[in-house]
Protein backbone atom coordinates (compact mmCIF):
# COMPACT_ATOMS: atom_id res chain seq x y z
CA UNK A 1 0.00 0.00 0.00
CA UNK A 2 1.25 3.49 0.58
CA UNK A 3 4.03 2.87 2.98
CA UNK A 4 7.49 3.56 1.92
CA UNK A 5 8.99 4.80 -1.21
CA UNK A 6 10.79 1.64 -2.68
CA UNK A 7 13.38 3.42 -4.77
CA UNK A 8 15.02 6.29 -2.33
CA UNK A 9 18.16 6.42 -4.09
CA UNK A 10 19.31 9.70 -5.85
CA UNK A 11 18.86 8.20 -9.63
CA UNK A 12 15.12 7.86 -9.09
CA UNK A 13 14.39 11.01 -7.19
CA UNK A 14 14.94 12.35 -10.65
CA UNK A 15 13.20 13.39 -14.17
CA UNK A 16 11.58 10.40 -14.50
CA UNK A 17 9.91 10.17 -11.69
CA UNK A 18 8.48 13.81 -11.88
CA UNK A 19 7.32 13.10 -15.09
CA UNK A 20 5.25 10.06 -14.22
CA UNK A 21 3.75 11.83 -11.14
CA UNK A 22 3.29 14.72 -13.84
CA UNK A 23 1.51 12.86 -16.82
CA UNK A 24 -1.41 11.69 -14.67
CA UNK A 25 -1.75 14.80 -12.53
CA UNK A 26 -1.83 17.28 -15.42
CA UNK A 27 -4.69 14.82 -16.97
CA UNK A 28 -6.99 14.80 -14.00
CA UNK A 29 -6.06 18.93 -13.38
CA UNK A 30 -7.03 19.20 -16.45
CA UNK A 31 -10.41 17.26 -17.36
CA UNK A 32 -11.64 16.50 -13.54
CA UNK A 33 -10.47 19.93 -11.76
CA UNK A 34 -10.48 22.74 -14.62
CA UNK A 35 -13.94 21.93 -15.53
CA UNK A 36 -15.74 22.79 -11.88
CA UNK A 37 -13.73 25.61 -12.22
CA UNK A 38 -15.40 26.12 -15.31
CA UNK A 39 -18.63 25.59 -14.33
CA UNK A 40 -18.19 27.96 -11.07
CA UNK A 41 -17.38 30.49 -13.43
CA UNK A 42 -20.39 30.05 -15.90
CA UNK A 43 -22.49 29.84 -13.09
CA UNK A 44 -21.93 33.56 -12.53
CA UNK A 45 -23.10 34.67 -16.32
CA UNK A 46 -26.62 34.56 -17.79
CA UNK A 47 -28.10 33.06 -20.47
CA UNK A 48 -27.70 34.50 -23.89
CA UNK A 49 -29.01 33.61 -27.29
CA UNK A 50 -25.38 32.58 -29.05
CA UNK A 51 -22.77 30.14 -29.23
CA UNK A 52 -21.82 29.38 -26.51
CA UNK A 53 -25.81 30.06 -24.98
CA UNK A 54 -23.95 32.43 -22.12
CA UNK A 55 -22.95 36.07 -21.52
CA UNK A 56 -19.07 36.56 -21.52
CA UNK A 57 -17.86 37.25 -18.00
CA UNK A 58 -15.39 39.95 -18.56
CA UNK A 59 -15.93 42.38 -21.76
CA UNK A 60 -15.41 45.83 -22.95
CA UNK A 61 -17.96 48.75 -21.89
CA UNK A 62 -18.68 51.44 -25.07
CA UNK A 63 -15.90 53.71 -23.35
CA UNK A 64 -13.06 50.74 -24.04
CA UNK A 65 -13.06 50.06 -20.20
CA UNK A 66 -12.31 46.33 -19.13
CA UNK A 67 -16.17 45.11 -17.42
CA UNK A 68 -15.94 42.22 -15.41
CA UNK A 69 -20.20 41.36 -15.09
CA UNK A 70 -21.15 39.29 -12.63
CA UNK A 71 -24.36 37.76 -11.79
CA UNK A 72 -25.63 35.97 -8.58
CA UNK A 73 -29.33 35.82 -9.70
CA UNK A 74 -28.65 32.33 -10.64
CA UNK A 75 -27.57 31.93 -6.73
CA UNK A 76 -31.04 33.69 -5.71
CA UNK A 77 -33.20 31.89 -7.94
CA UNK A 78 -32.12 28.52 -6.57
CA UNK A 79 -32.78 29.62 -3.19
CA UNK A 80 -35.81 31.54 -3.40
CA UNK A 81 -37.36 29.04 -6.12
CA UNK A 82 -39.23 26.14 -4.27
CA UNK A 83 -38.95 23.97 -7.20
CA UNK A 84 -35.19 23.56 -6.69
CA UNK A 85 -35.58 23.46 -2.41
CA UNK A 86 -37.83 20.26 -3.74
CA UNK A 87 -35.50 19.11 -5.91
CA UNK A 88 -32.73 18.96 -3.59
CA UNK A 89 -34.93 17.92 -0.79
CA UNK A 90 -36.37 14.70 -2.30
CA UNK A 91 -32.86 14.38 -4.40
CA UNK A 92 -31.19 13.76 -0.44
CA UNK A 93 -34.57 11.78 0.60
CA UNK A 94 -33.70 9.39 -1.98
CA UNK A 95 -29.66 8.90 -0.94
CA UNK A 96 -30.88 8.52 2.11
CA UNK A 97 -33.41 5.91 1.67
CA UNK A 98 -31.27 3.79 -0.56
CA UNK A 99 -27.94 4.11 1.77
CA UNK A 100 -30.70 2.62 4.36
CA UNK A 101 -32.26 -0.53 2.63
CA UNK A 102 -28.77 -0.97 0.63
CA UNK A 103 -27.66 -1.53 4.19
CA UNK A 104 -30.40 -3.78 5.22
CA UNK A 105 -30.19 -6.14 2.49
CA UNK A 106 -26.40 -5.95 1.46
CA UNK A 107 -25.30 -6.30 5.38
CA UNK A 108 -26.66 -9.96 5.42
CA UNK A 109 -25.05 -10.79 2.01
CA UNK A 110 -22.22 -9.45 2.23
CA UNK A 111 -21.60 -11.12 6.03
CA UNK A 112 -22.57 -14.46 4.82
CA UNK A 113 -20.07 -14.46 1.46
CA UNK A 114 -17.18 -13.05 4.37
CA UNK A 115 -18.09 -16.18 6.63
CA UNK A 116 -18.02 -18.80 3.96
CA UNK A 117 -14.61 -20.46 3.23
CA UNK A 118 -11.99 -19.01 0.79
CA UNK A 119 -12.96 -21.56 -2.03
CA UNK A 120 -16.67 -20.10 -1.82
CA UNK A 121 -16.10 -16.62 -1.72
CA UNK A 122 -14.61 -15.54 -5.09
CA UNK A 123 -17.47 -17.07 -6.82
CA UNK A 124 -19.86 -15.51 -4.33
CA UNK A 125 -18.35 -12.08 -4.88
CA UNK A 126 -18.36 -12.44 -7.95
CA UNK A 127 -22.35 -13.37 -8.65
CA UNK A 128 -22.71 -9.86 -6.55
CA UNK A 129 -20.40 -7.94 -9.10
CA UNK A 130 -22.02 -9.66 -12.47
CA UNK A 131 -25.02 -7.10 -12.43
CA UNK A 132 -22.68 -4.04 -11.99
CA UNK A 133 -21.03 -5.20 -15.01
CA UNK A 134 -23.93 -5.54 -16.83
CA UNK A 135 -25.78 -2.77 -18.54
CA UNK A 136 -27.40 -0.06 -15.90
CA UNK A 137 -29.66 1.40 -18.08
CA UNK A 138 -31.17 -2.29 -19.29
CA UNK A 139 -31.21 -3.48 -15.89
CA UNK A 140 -32.86 -0.15 -15.31
CA UNK A 141 -35.36 -0.85 -18.01
CA UNK A 142 -36.01 -4.10 -17.20
CA UNK A 143 -37.82 -2.94 -14.18
CA UNK A 144 -40.43 -1.29 -16.39
CA UNK A 145 -41.39 -4.76 -17.66
CA UNK A 146 -41.64 -6.27 -13.99
CA UNK A 147 -43.38 -3.32 -12.18
CA UNK A 148 -46.05 -2.21 -15.14
CA UNK A 149 -49.74 -2.50 -14.73
CA UNK A 150 -49.49 -5.51 -16.72
CA UNK A 151 -46.03 -6.70 -15.79
CA UNK A 152 -44.69 -10.32 -14.37
CA UNK A 153 -45.44 -9.14 -11.06
CA UNK A 154 -49.19 -7.95 -11.37
CA UNK A 155 -50.09 -10.80 -14.05
CA UNK A 156 -48.61 -13.54 -11.73
CA UNK A 157 -50.21 -11.65 -8.39
CA UNK A 158 -54.09 -11.31 -10.59
CA UNK A 159 -53.32 -14.87 -11.94
CA UNK A 160 -52.69 -16.55 -8.28
CA UNK A 161 -56.05 -14.93 -7.29
CA UNK A 162 -54.17 -12.53 -4.47
CA UNK A 163 -55.30 -9.11 -6.08
CA UNK A 164 -57.93 -8.21 -8.64
CA UNK A 165 -56.89 -5.22 -9.92
CA UNK A 166 -53.25 -4.15 -10.68
CA UNK A 167 -50.66 -2.66 -7.72
CA UNK A 168 -49.82 0.75 -8.50
CA UNK A 169 -45.78 -0.05 -8.76
CA UNK A 170 -44.35 1.70 -11.22
CA UNK A 171 -44.14 5.82 -11.94
CA UNK A 172 -44.11 6.52 -8.22
CA UNK A 173 -42.33 7.08 -5.18
CA UNK A 174 -41.67 3.31 -4.53
CA UNK A 175 -40.50 2.24 -7.98
CA UNK A 176 -37.41 5.12 -7.63
CA UNK A 177 -36.76 3.55 -4.07
CA UNK A 178 -37.00 0.46 -5.71
CA UNK A 179 -34.99 1.17 -8.42
CA UNK A 180 -32.19 2.84 -7.06
CA UNK A 181 -31.92 0.26 -3.94
CA UNK A 182 -31.35 -2.39 -6.92
CA UNK A 183 -28.75 -0.13 -8.66
CA UNK A 184 -26.48 0.72 -5.58
CA UNK A 185 -26.63 -2.43 -4.05
CA UNK A 186 -23.45 -4.00 -4.78
CA UNK A 187 -21.69 -0.65 -4.18
CA UNK A 188 -22.74 -1.50 -0.53
CA UNK A 189 -21.48 -5.28 -0.50
CA UNK A 190 -18.33 -4.58 -1.34
CA UNK A 191 -16.55 -2.53 0.88
CA UNK A 192 -19.05 -3.99 3.86
CA UNK A 193 -17.44 -7.51 2.46
CA UNK A 194 -13.88 -6.11 2.42
CA UNK A 195 -14.41 -5.06 5.93
CA UNK A 196 -16.15 -7.94 7.30
CA UNK A 197 -13.71 -10.41 5.58
CA UNK A 198 -10.45 -9.00 7.37
CA UNK A 199 -12.45 -9.10 10.50
CA UNK A 200 -10.73 -11.33 13.07
CA UNK A 201 -13.62 -14.25 13.30
CA UNK A 202 -12.37 -15.83 16.35
CA UNK A 203 -13.81 -13.01 18.75
CA UNK A 204 -16.73 -13.96 17.55
CA UNK A 205 -16.02 -17.27 18.56
CA UNK A 206 -15.00 -16.32 21.77
CA UNK A 207 -18.06 -14.23 22.62
CA UNK A 208 -20.12 -17.21 21.64
CA UNK A 209 -17.56 -19.10 24.00
CA UNK A 210 -18.41 -16.67 26.53
CA UNK A 211 -22.36 -17.42 26.36
CA UNK A 212 -23.50 -14.20 24.59
CA UNK A 213 -26.61 -14.86 22.16
CA UNK A 214 -26.33 -14.07 18.50
CA UNK A 215 -28.03 -11.15 18.48
CA UNK A 216 -25.59 -9.76 21.63
CA UNK A 217 -22.38 -10.85 19.33
CA UNK A 218 -23.53 -9.28 16.67
CA UNK A 219 -24.30 -5.84 18.52
CA UNK A 220 -21.44 -5.75 20.26
CA UNK A 221 -18.96 -7.23 18.24
CA UNK A 222 -19.55 -7.85 14.70
CA UNK A 223 -21.53 -4.20 14.18
CA UNK A 224 -18.64 -2.07 15.99
CA UNK A 225 -16.04 -4.18 14.19
CA UNK A 226 -17.60 -3.87 10.40
CA UNK A 227 -18.50 0.37 11.07
CA UNK A 228 -15.62 1.48 9.30
CA UNK A 229 -17.42 -0.81 5.96
CA UNK A 230 -20.71 0.42 6.75
CA UNK A 231 -19.52 4.23 6.55
CA UNK A 232 -17.42 3.76 3.42
CA UNK A 233 -20.68 1.38 1.79
CA UNK A 234 -22.86 4.19 3.03
CA UNK A 235 -20.92 6.99 1.09
CA UNK A 236 -20.12 5.09 -1.84
CA UNK A 237 -24.22 4.41 -2.31
CA UNK A 238 -25.08 7.85 -0.69
CA UNK A 239 -23.04 10.12 -2.89
CA UNK A 240 -23.80 9.36 -6.37
CA UNK A 241 -27.17 8.78 -5.37
CA UNK A 242 -28.03 12.27 -4.31
CA UNK A 243 -26.78 13.20 -8.46
CA UNK A 244 -29.02 10.41 -9.72
CA UNK A 245 -30.52 10.97 -13.16
CA UNK A 246 -31.78 7.83 -15.54
CA UNK A 247 -33.78 6.18 -12.66
CA UNK A 248 -35.86 8.70 -10.91
CA UNK A 249 -36.74 9.91 -15.01
CA UNK A 250 -37.30 6.30 -16.00
CA UNK A 251 -39.06 4.83 -13.33
CA UNK A 252 -40.22 8.20 -11.29
CA UNK A 253 -43.65 9.44 -11.72
CA UNK A 254 -45.20 12.50 -13.18
CA UNK A 255 -44.33 14.47 -10.07
CA UNK A 256 -40.97 12.75 -9.21
CA UNK A 257 -38.49 15.84 -8.96
CA UNK A 258 -34.80 15.48 -8.28
CA UNK A 259 -31.52 17.40 -8.60
CA UNK A 260 -30.15 15.57 -11.45
CA UNK A 261 -32.94 16.34 -13.25
CA UNK A 262 -33.57 19.66 -12.78
CA UNK A 263 -30.09 20.21 -13.93
CA UNK A 264 -30.22 18.28 -17.30
CA UNK A 265 -33.62 20.18 -17.80
CA UNK A 266 -32.42 23.49 -17.29
CA UNK A 267 -29.55 22.04 -19.84
CA UNK A 268 -30.99 20.33 -22.79
CA UNK A 269 -34.44 21.80 -23.01
CA UNK A 270 -34.27 25.25 -21.43
CA UNK A 271 -30.67 25.94 -22.88
CA UNK A 272 -29.98 27.54 -19.82
CA UNK A 273 -26.45 26.75 -19.21
CA UNK A 274 -25.85 28.95 -16.46
CA UNK A 275 -28.65 27.99 -14.07
CA UNK A 276 -27.88 24.22 -15.20
CA UNK A 277 -24.27 25.34 -13.71
CA UNK A 278 -25.43 27.22 -10.84
CA UNK A 279 -27.68 24.30 -9.66
CA UNK A 280 -24.23 21.76 -10.68
CA UNK A 281 -22.24 24.21 -8.19
CA UNK A 282 -24.93 23.85 -5.35
CA UNK A 283 -25.04 20.03 -5.64
CA UNK A 284 -21.39 19.79 -5.37
CA UNK A 285 -21.09 22.38 -2.45
CA UNK A 286 -23.50 19.50 -0.71
CA UNK A 287 -21.55 16.68 -1.62
CA UNK A 288 -18.16 17.65 -0.17
CA UNK A 289 -18.51 17.10 2.88
CA UNK A 290 -19.33 13.14 2.55
CA UNK A 291 -16.58 13.38 -0.46
CA UNK A 292 -13.43 14.55 2.39
CA UNK A 293 -15.03 12.08 4.74
CA UNK A 294 -14.62 8.93 2.39
CA UNK A 295 -11.16 10.46 1.37
CA UNK A 296 -9.89 10.34 5.23
CA UNK A 297 -11.28 7.08 5.23
CA UNK A 298 -9.90 5.36 2.55
CA UNK A 299 -6.28 7.31 3.39
CA UNK A 300 -6.75 5.64 6.30
CA UNK A 301 -6.69 1.64 5.32
CA UNK A 302 -10.15 1.35 4.13
CA UNK A 303 -10.81 0.13 0.23
CA UNK A 304 -13.25 1.44 -1.72
CA UNK B 1 -33.64 -16.39 18.61
CA UNK B 2 -31.16 -19.34 18.89
CA UNK B 3 -28.01 -19.63 16.50
CA UNK B 4 -29.37 -22.65 13.71
CA UNK B 5 -32.61 -19.83 13.41
CA UNK B 6 -30.25 -17.16 12.60
CA UNK B 7 -28.28 -18.59 10.37
CA UNK B 8 -31.41 -19.84 8.59
CA UNK B 9 -32.10 -16.04 8.66
CA UNK B 10 -29.16 -14.72 6.88
CA UNK B 11 -28.76 -17.77 3.95
CA UNK B 12 -32.60 -16.71 3.26
CA UNK B 13 -31.62 -13.30 3.52
CA UNK B 14 -28.39 -13.88 0.92
CA UNK B 15 -30.88 -15.78 -0.96
CA UNK B 16 -33.42 -13.13 -1.57
CA UNK B 17 -30.82 -10.04 -1.97
CA UNK B 18 -29.32 -12.49 -5.12
CA UNK B 19 -32.74 -13.07 -6.60
CA UNK B 20 -33.57 -9.03 -6.08
CA UNK B 21 -30.02 -8.63 -8.11
CA UNK B 22 -30.85 -11.22 -11.22
CA UNK B 23 -34.57 -10.98 -11.24
CA UNK B 24 -34.72 -8.25 -13.89
CA UNK B 25 -31.62 -9.78 -15.77
CA UNK B 26 -33.91 -12.84 -15.87
CA UNK B 27 -36.99 -10.99 -17.16
CA UNK B 28 -35.42 -9.19 -20.13
CA UNK B 29 -33.87 -12.31 -21.79
CA UNK B 30 -36.84 -14.46 -21.10
CA UNK B 31 -39.07 -11.26 -22.79
CA UNK B 32 -36.66 -10.87 -25.26
CA UNK B 33 -37.94 -13.95 -26.91
CA UNK B 34 -41.46 -13.12 -26.71
CA UNK B 35 -43.50 -13.25 -30.07
CA UNK B 36 -46.00 -10.43 -28.86
CA UNK B 37 -45.50 -6.68 -29.80
CA UNK B 38 -46.59 -5.98 -25.81
CA UNK B 39 -43.51 -6.41 -24.67
CA UNK B 40 -44.97 -7.92 -20.88
CA UNK B 41 -47.93 -10.15 -22.32
CA UNK B 42 -46.21 -13.94 -23.57
CA UNK B 43 -47.56 -14.97 -26.63
CA UNK B 44 -45.21 -17.29 -28.06
CA UNK B 45 -41.37 -18.66 -28.37
CA UNK B 46 -39.88 -16.13 -31.32
CA UNK B 47 -36.79 -14.75 -32.46
CA UNK B 48 -38.17 -12.06 -34.70
CA UNK B 49 -36.92 -9.09 -32.35
CA UNK B 50 -33.19 -10.32 -32.96
CA UNK B 51 -33.73 -10.32 -36.65
CA UNK B 52 -35.11 -6.68 -36.34
CA UNK B 53 -32.09 -5.44 -34.57
CA UNK B 54 -29.74 -6.54 -37.59
CA UNK B 55 -32.27 -4.10 -39.66
CA UNK B 56 -32.45 -1.24 -37.12
CA UNK B 57 -29.59 1.02 -38.64
CA UNK B 58 -29.73 3.55 -36.29
CA UNK B 59 -28.86 0.29 -33.46
CA UNK B 60 -26.34 -0.62 -35.51
CA UNK B 61 -24.56 2.48 -36.41
CA UNK B 62 -24.45 3.70 -32.77
CA UNK B 63 -23.63 0.31 -31.82
CA UNK B 64 -20.36 0.92 -33.87
CA UNK B 65 -19.97 4.19 -32.29
CA UNK B 66 -20.09 2.56 -28.92
CA UNK B 67 -17.68 -0.33 -29.79
CA UNK B 68 -15.34 2.47 -30.95
CA UNK B 69 -15.55 4.86 -28.19
CA UNK B 70 -15.04 1.82 -25.49
CA UNK B 71 -11.95 0.38 -27.19
CA UNK B 72 -10.24 4.10 -27.18
CA UNK B 73 -11.64 4.48 -23.83
CA UNK B 74 -10.25 1.50 -22.16
CA UNK B 75 -7.23 1.94 -23.39
CA UNK B 76 -6.85 5.38 -22.43
CA UNK B 77 -8.40 4.63 -18.99
CA UNK B 78 -5.96 1.12 -18.74
CA UNK B 79 -2.41 3.33 -19.16
CA UNK B 80 -3.55 6.21 -17.05
CA UNK B 81 -4.80 3.88 -14.25
CA UNK B 82 -1.82 1.56 -13.74
CA UNK B 83 0.05 4.99 -14.02
CA UNK B 84 -1.69 6.24 -11.20
CA UNK B 85 -2.05 2.82 -9.08
CA UNK B 86 0.83 2.92 -9.64
CA UNK B 87 2.13 6.07 -8.01
CA UNK B 88 -0.38 5.58 -5.34
CA UNK B 89 1.06 2.37 -3.93
CA UNK B 90 4.68 2.59 -4.82
CA UNK B 91 5.80 6.11 -4.70
CA UNK B 92 5.24 6.82 -0.87
CA UNK B 93 4.98 10.89 0.43
CA UNK B 94 5.11 13.60 -2.27
CA UNK B 95 4.10 16.85 -2.86
CA UNK B 96 0.41 17.07 -3.61
CA UNK B 97 -0.36 13.48 -2.98
CA UNK B 98 -3.39 14.02 -1.07
CA UNK B 99 -4.97 15.96 -3.62
CA UNK B 100 -3.65 13.45 -6.52
CA UNK B 101 -5.45 10.86 -5.22
CA UNK B 102 -8.58 12.48 -4.42
CA UNK B 103 -8.72 13.53 -8.15
CA UNK B 104 -8.12 10.37 -9.27
CA UNK B 105 -10.31 8.46 -7.14
CA UNK B 106 -13.17 11.21 -6.96
CA UNK B 107 -14.87 10.30 -10.59
CA UNK B 108 -15.82 7.17 -8.29
CA UNK B 109 -18.09 8.76 -6.65
CA UNK B 110 -18.79 11.91 -8.25
CA UNK B 111 -22.73 11.96 -9.66
CA UNK B 112 -21.92 11.66 -13.74
CA UNK B 113 -24.36 14.50 -14.37
CA UNK B 114 -21.72 16.88 -12.54
CA UNK B 115 -19.02 15.02 -14.50
CA UNK B 116 -21.14 15.48 -17.68
CA UNK B 117 -21.72 18.97 -17.19
CA UNK B 118 -18.38 20.37 -16.33
CA UNK B 119 -16.76 18.29 -18.80
CA UNK B 120 -18.83 19.68 -21.45
CA UNK B 121 -18.13 23.18 -20.51
CA UNK B 122 -14.27 22.57 -20.26
CA UNK B 123 -14.60 21.87 -24.31
CA UNK B 124 -17.07 24.31 -25.35
CA UNK B 125 -14.59 27.24 -23.76
CA UNK B 126 -11.26 25.29 -25.00
CA UNK B 127 -13.30 25.08 -28.75
CA UNK B 128 -13.60 29.00 -27.91
CA UNK B 129 -10.18 29.48 -26.77
CA UNK B 130 -8.22 27.43 -29.41
CA UNK B 131 -10.62 25.85 -31.92
CA UNK B 132 -10.89 22.21 -30.33
CA UNK B 133 -11.90 20.16 -29.61
CA UNK B 134 -14.71 19.65 -32.02
CA UNK B 135 -18.22 17.37 -29.80
CA UNK B 136 -17.57 14.25 -31.49
CA UNK B 137 -16.20 10.46 -30.67
CA UNK B 138 -13.07 12.40 -28.91
CA UNK B 139 -14.62 14.09 -26.82
CA UNK B 140 -16.44 11.39 -25.52
CA UNK B 141 -13.42 9.31 -25.33
CA UNK B 142 -11.67 11.78 -23.08
CA UNK B 143 -14.30 12.24 -20.93
CA UNK B 144 -14.81 8.56 -20.44
CA UNK B 145 -11.13 8.13 -19.62
CA UNK B 146 -11.47 10.67 -17.00
CA UNK B 147 -13.83 8.26 -15.20
CA UNK B 148 -12.89 4.83 -15.84
CA UNK B 149 -9.25 5.63 -14.81
CA UNK B 150 -10.20 5.62 -11.15
CA UNK B 151 -11.71 2.25 -11.74
CA UNK B 152 -8.63 0.99 -13.20
CA UNK B 153 -6.09 2.81 -10.68
CA UNK B 154 -8.45 0.95 -8.16
CA UNK B 155 -7.58 -2.50 -9.53
CA UNK B 156 -4.20 -1.64 -10.36
CA UNK B 157 -3.15 -0.51 -6.36
CA UNK B 158 -4.99 -2.93 -4.95
CA UNK B 159 -2.72 -6.13 -7.17
CA UNK B 160 0.16 -4.02 -6.48
CA UNK B 161 -0.52 -4.29 -2.34
CA UNK B 162 -0.57 -7.91 -2.65
CA UNK B 163 2.46 -8.27 -4.43
CA UNK B 164 5.86 -8.25 -1.88
CA UNK B 165 7.81 -5.01 -2.76
CA UNK B 166 10.83 -7.04 -1.49
CA UNK B 167 10.65 -8.62 -5.40
CA UNK B 168 10.97 -5.16 -6.92
CA UNK B 169 13.48 -3.83 -4.40
CA UNK B 170 16.20 -7.22 -5.30
CA UNK B 171 15.87 -6.10 -9.00
CA UNK B 172 16.40 -2.36 -7.97
CA UNK B 173 19.46 -3.43 -5.81
CA UNK B 174 20.66 -6.21 -8.94
CA UNK B 175 21.16 -2.83 -10.61
CA UNK B 176 17.52 -2.32 -13.16
CA UNK B 177 17.18 1.04 -13.69
CA UNK B 178 13.37 1.90 -12.66
CA UNK B 179 12.06 1.62 -16.14
CA UNK B 180 13.72 -1.92 -16.51
CA UNK B 181 12.06 -2.45 -13.08
CA UNK B 182 8.61 -1.41 -13.86
CA UNK B 183 8.60 -2.96 -17.18
CA UNK B 184 10.17 -6.67 -16.90
CA UNK B 185 9.13 -7.07 -12.73
CA UNK B 186 5.98 -4.91 -12.33
CA UNK B 187 4.24 -5.04 -15.30
CA UNK B 188 4.26 -8.64 -15.61
CA UNK B 189 3.28 -9.02 -12.33
CA UNK B 190 -0.32 -6.82 -12.56
CA UNK B 191 -0.80 -7.74 -15.73
CA UNK B 192 -4.13 -10.07 -15.23
CA UNK B 193 -4.82 -6.55 -13.56
CA UNK B 194 -4.23 -4.41 -16.25
CA UNK B 195 -6.62 -7.21 -18.54
CA UNK B 196 -9.09 -6.59 -15.44
CA UNK B 197 -9.20 -2.92 -15.30
CA UNK B 198 -9.32 -2.62 -19.16
CA UNK B 199 -12.38 -4.95 -19.65
CA UNK B 200 -13.98 -3.06 -16.63
CA UNK B 201 -13.05 0.29 -18.53
CA UNK B 202 -14.31 -0.99 -22.07
CA UNK B 203 -17.47 -2.55 -20.37
CA UNK B 204 -18.23 0.78 -18.06
CA UNK B 205 -17.61 3.05 -21.25
CA UNK B 206 -20.13 1.07 -23.50
CA UNK B 207 -22.91 1.55 -21.29
CA UNK B 208 -22.41 5.23 -19.83
CA UNK B 209 -25.39 7.43 -20.95
CA UNK B 210 -25.48 10.72 -18.55
CA UNK B 211 -21.88 11.68 -19.17
CA UNK B 212 -21.90 10.90 -22.84
CA UNK B 213 -25.34 12.79 -23.47
CA UNK B 214 -23.21 15.93 -22.89
CA UNK B 215 -20.32 15.81 -24.45
CA UNK B 216 -20.80 13.84 -27.58
CA UNK B 217 -21.68 15.45 -30.97
CA UNK B 218 -24.63 15.27 -33.34
CA UNK B 219 -22.79 12.84 -35.63
CA UNK B 220 -21.77 10.16 -32.40
CA UNK B 221 -24.89 9.31 -31.06
CA UNK B 222 -23.93 6.26 -28.96
CA UNK B 223 -25.91 2.86 -27.85
CA UNK B 224 -27.33 4.10 -24.86
CA UNK B 225 -28.56 7.28 -26.03
CA UNK B 226 -30.32 5.46 -28.38
CA UNK B 227 -31.89 2.91 -26.04
CA UNK B 228 -32.68 5.79 -23.79
CA UNK B 229 -34.66 8.03 -26.41
CA UNK B 230 -36.36 4.51 -27.17
CA UNK B 231 -37.74 3.46 -23.63
CA UNK B 232 -38.31 6.89 -22.85
CA UNK B 233 -41.16 6.75 -25.39
CA UNK B 234 -42.37 3.46 -23.43
CA UNK B 235 -41.13 -0.26 -23.67
CA UNK B 236 -39.97 -1.86 -27.11
CA UNK B 237 -39.61 -5.38 -27.57
CA UNK B 238 -36.74 -5.03 -30.25
CA UNK B 239 -34.84 -2.90 -26.80
CA UNK B 240 -35.69 -6.67 -24.68
CA UNK B 241 -33.68 -8.60 -27.28
CA UNK B 242 -30.87 -5.84 -27.59
CA UNK B 243 -30.91 -5.91 -23.99
CA UNK B 244 -30.54 -9.56 -23.65
CA UNK B 245 -27.26 -9.34 -26.25
CA UNK B 246 -25.76 -6.65 -24.22
CA UNK B 247 -25.93 -8.83 -21.37
CA UNK B 248 -24.53 -11.90 -23.08
CA UNK B 249 -21.65 -9.90 -24.11
CA UNK B 250 -21.13 -8.17 -21.28
CA UNK B 251 -21.34 -10.71 -18.82
CA UNK B 252 -18.86 -12.75 -20.85
CA UNK B 253 -16.56 -9.99 -20.60
CA UNK B 254 -16.98 -10.07 -16.97
CA UNK B 255 -16.87 -13.93 -16.43
CA UNK B 256 -13.38 -13.59 -18.81
CA UNK B 257 -12.17 -10.67 -16.29
CA UNK B 258 -13.07 -11.91 -12.74
CA UNK B 259 -12.46 -15.55 -13.76
CA UNK B 260 -9.38 -14.44 -14.59
CA UNK B 261 -8.45 -12.73 -11.54
CA UNK B 262 -9.33 -15.26 -9.76
CA UNK B 263 -7.62 -17.60 -11.30
CA UNK B 264 -4.05 -15.41 -11.81
CA UNK B 265 -4.66 -15.00 -8.22
CA UNK B 266 -3.72 -18.15 -7.26
CA UNK B 267 -1.52 -18.52 -10.24
CA UNK B 268 0.57 -15.23 -9.21
CA UNK B 269 1.16 -16.01 -5.28
CA UNK B 270 2.67 -19.03 -6.32
CA UNK B 271 4.79 -17.47 -8.72
CA UNK B 272 5.92 -15.36 -5.79
CA UNK B 273 5.70 -18.27 -3.34
CA UNK B 274 8.25 -20.40 -5.90
CA UNK B 275 10.18 -16.78 -6.74
CA UNK B 276 10.87 -16.47 -2.99
CA UNK B 277 11.62 -19.92 -2.15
Amino acid sequence: MSGEPIFSNAQTRSFGRFLTVAIPYAWFITFFLAPFLIVAKISLSTAATAIPPYEPLVGWADDGALVLTLHIANYKLIFSDSVYLIAYASSLRNAAVTVIFTLLLGYPLAYFIASRSAKWRAPLLMLVMMPFWTSFLIRVYAWIGILKPNGVINSTLIWLGVIDKPLEILNNQFSVYLGMVYAYLPFMVLPLYSHLEKMDWSLLEAANDLGARPARVFREVTLPLSMPGIVAGSLLVFIPAVGEYIIPTLLGGPDTLTIGAALWNEFFSNHDWPVASTVAVALVVLLVGPLMILQRQQGTGGHP
Amino acid sequence: MNAAQSRFLLVAMSVLALLFLYAPIVSIVIYSFNESQLVTVWSRFSTKWYAALLHDDQILRAARISIEVALLSATGATVLGTFAGYILSRFGRFPGRTLFSGLVMAPLVMPEIIMGISTLLLFVALEAAIGWPHRDIQTIVMAHITFATAFVAVVVQSRLSEIDVSIEEAAADLGARPLQVFFLVTLPLIAPALMSGFLLAFSLSLDDLVITSFVSGPSSTTLPMVIFSKVRLGLNPEINALGALIILFVGVIATIATFRTIFADWRGKRKVETATA
